[in-house]
């Protein structure tokens, strides 16, 4: 089956991963389309890899949300060796007893959806590390 | 050196649901009501800023046409919950640049029922996967990476500090909330006066751990307007409007400077901080010396972290602070007497006028039951996602 990334900074390939565009002035990261550098307004950018495991840095239980949406679920934002993300932690009941700020986790692919002309879309989160 | 600039005249509606009125009504009233209390007219104004984010563009021109239509130049604002706060600055501003000697800020908002405010709804399924947006994404993120809801941004926060400093639990933010519902049974402008005990407020619907409803701000309709002065006119008004007028020791405005990971998780902290500190130094006062705070509490997870960027606390003491009972209105430094917009409710672009008119009443002696006794100086403090945070040090008149 065809596959597209949720975002254009998943890379789907045999080991999925993020990739960040990286300021070359002063290496901050980034992963939306940018203009410049929202800290050194400098304008030229490389595209970096980020590391797949990281350290959940917060998070919250979202138990009510926009129609559409499915609840609950665990968001969060993870520190992947110093470059935050944002995203969900999978894999693990949505209950404040069983996630912990603090806890290791790993980047893991998410099924989205299938679209009419059979294309998936696949989207990411992080499970925790046993 | 720019004169100094004092409120005048301030008024807040009684926040809650109006059905027969609409922004422009509830502005007008405000409006009118705050004029009455300086005493002054629309030919004594020479400047309106005005903030209603959900109405339409034009507002400003819209209240004029129901108040007084008197050529003045009007600036429509929007800075997201710090609207109102925007809107007072800008009349501070052309006061202070000496533009006008007298300026109307007015901020209005219609929410009762809006529900949920939240990045976005699920758009309709059904056609094929299409790129679209900065992130080049083919759905919407919300839900799918991360949140997007306020409650659920507000909540990460709270969390973070949370695991930063140790001793906030669920409990704690859920006793913060109780707090502010226990203050809002004095207030009779507030949307809800009812006390919540602790078991109600864990028990109510959870929205965004640890943020139950209870302890997420309360959407109503509201609107609030302060005329300001600049003292050398001020000096020309008779002994009661001086008595009554209160002194803007400090405005201050920022947004957010960038730090590692604030367009990841927005950092609301750094921006506060940097007001609260620019704010401490043009007034030439500190946090010591504050009488009484109204600070954003969006929601109960924002109040705890707010304590510490306002510099109430020492550095990551913002739980010893809560739990010493500074914050109640009987504490060393009462917060949210009002009720906070968890009770008193939260028109987006009025708070940042109903903070500053909730400290000012005080600072006048004029609160009623829940009067803060020989309240002389005051903070109010509202933020806005995305960022903006507004920042105002008001004082006693001395005369």
């Amino acid at each position: 089956m065809d596959r597209v990334p949720l975002v254009d900074y998943l890379v789907l390939d045999d080991e999925p991963h993020l990739v960040a565009h990286e300021c070359r002035g002063c290496g901050a990261r980034y992963f939306d389309r940018r203009c410049a550098c929202a800290n050194c307004s400098g304008q030229e950018f490389r595209d970096v890899e980020v590391q797949r495991v990281g350290t959940l840095r917060t998070f919250t239980i979202v138990a009510f949300a926009a129609e559409g949406v499915k609840v609950p679920y665990v968001a969060g934002v993870i520190d992947c060796g110093g470059t935050a993300v944002r995203g969900n932690v999978v894999n693990v009941p949505p209950d404040p007893d069983q996630v912990r700020s603090g806890m290791k986790v790993r980047l893991t692919t998410v099924s989205v959806g299938v679209d009419p002309t059979g294309v998936e879309a696949v989207g990411f989160g992080f499970e925790p590390i046993d | 050196m720019a004169e100094n600039v004092w409120i005048l005249g301030i008024h807040m509606t009684r926040f809650g649901k109006y059905r027969d009125k609409d922004a422009v009504d509830l502005g007008a009233e405000s409006a009118l009501a705050a004029m009455a209390d300086a005493g002054v007219t629309m030919q004594d104004i020479g400047v309106l800023s005005a903030g209603n984010l959900l109405g339409s563009v034009g507002f400003g021109q819209a209240l004029q046409k129901q108040i007084g239509q008197t050529g003045i130049p009007v600036y429509n604002v929007g800075n997201a919950c710090a609207t109102g706060a925007t809107a007072l600055r800008v009349a501070v501003m052309a006061i202070k640049a000496g533009e006008c000697d007298m300026g109307l800020a007015v901020g209005v908002e219609k929410l009762s029922g809006a529900g949920l405010l939240t990045g976005n709804a699920r758009k309709e399924e059904g056609g094929p996967w299409v790129r679209e947006g900065r992130f080049g994404e083919v759905a919407p993120l919300d839900g799918l990476i991360g949140t997007e809801t306020m409650p659920g941004i507000f909540a990460q926060i709270g969390m973070e500090y949370a695991h930063r400093y140790g001793g906030a639990d669920f409990e704690l933010f859920a006793r913060i909330s109780e707090k502010n519902h226990a203050h809002s049974t004095l207030n009779p402008k507030a949307a809800y006066q009812k006390r919540m005990s602790l078991e109600e407020i864990m028990n109510d619907v959870m929205i965004a751990y640890p943020n139950t409803r209870a302890m997420c701000s309360a959407n109503c309709d509201g609107a609030a307007a302060a005329v300001l002065v600049g003292e050398g006119k001020l000096r020309t008004l008779s002994q009661d409007q001086q008595r009554r007028a209160v002194k803007i020791s400090a405005s201050v405005l920022t947004s957010d400077p960038w730090r590692d990971g604030c367009q990841v998780l927005p950092d609301i902290n750094t921006l506060t901080r940097q007001a609260a500190e620019t704010a401490y130094e043009q007034a030439g006062i500190g946090p010591e010396d504050l009488d009484l705070v109204e600070l954003h509490d969006c929601f109960a997870s924002a109040e705890l972290v707010h304590y510490d960027n306002l510099g109430l606390c020492e550095p990551g003491g913002a739980v010893e602070f809560f739990r010493s009972g500074a914050p109640w209105r009987g504490g060393r430094l009462p917060v949210n007497v009002s009720g906070g917009l968890q009770s008193k409710g939260h028109p987006i672009s009025a708070t940042g006028i109903a903070n500053v008119w909730e400290v000012a009443t005080h600072l006048r002696g004029e609160a009623g039951p829940r009067q803060i006794e020989g309240a002389r100086v005051g903070l109010a403090h509202v933020i806005g996602l995305g960022s903006a945070c507004g920042v105002h040090i008001l004082e006693k008149a001395a005369v």
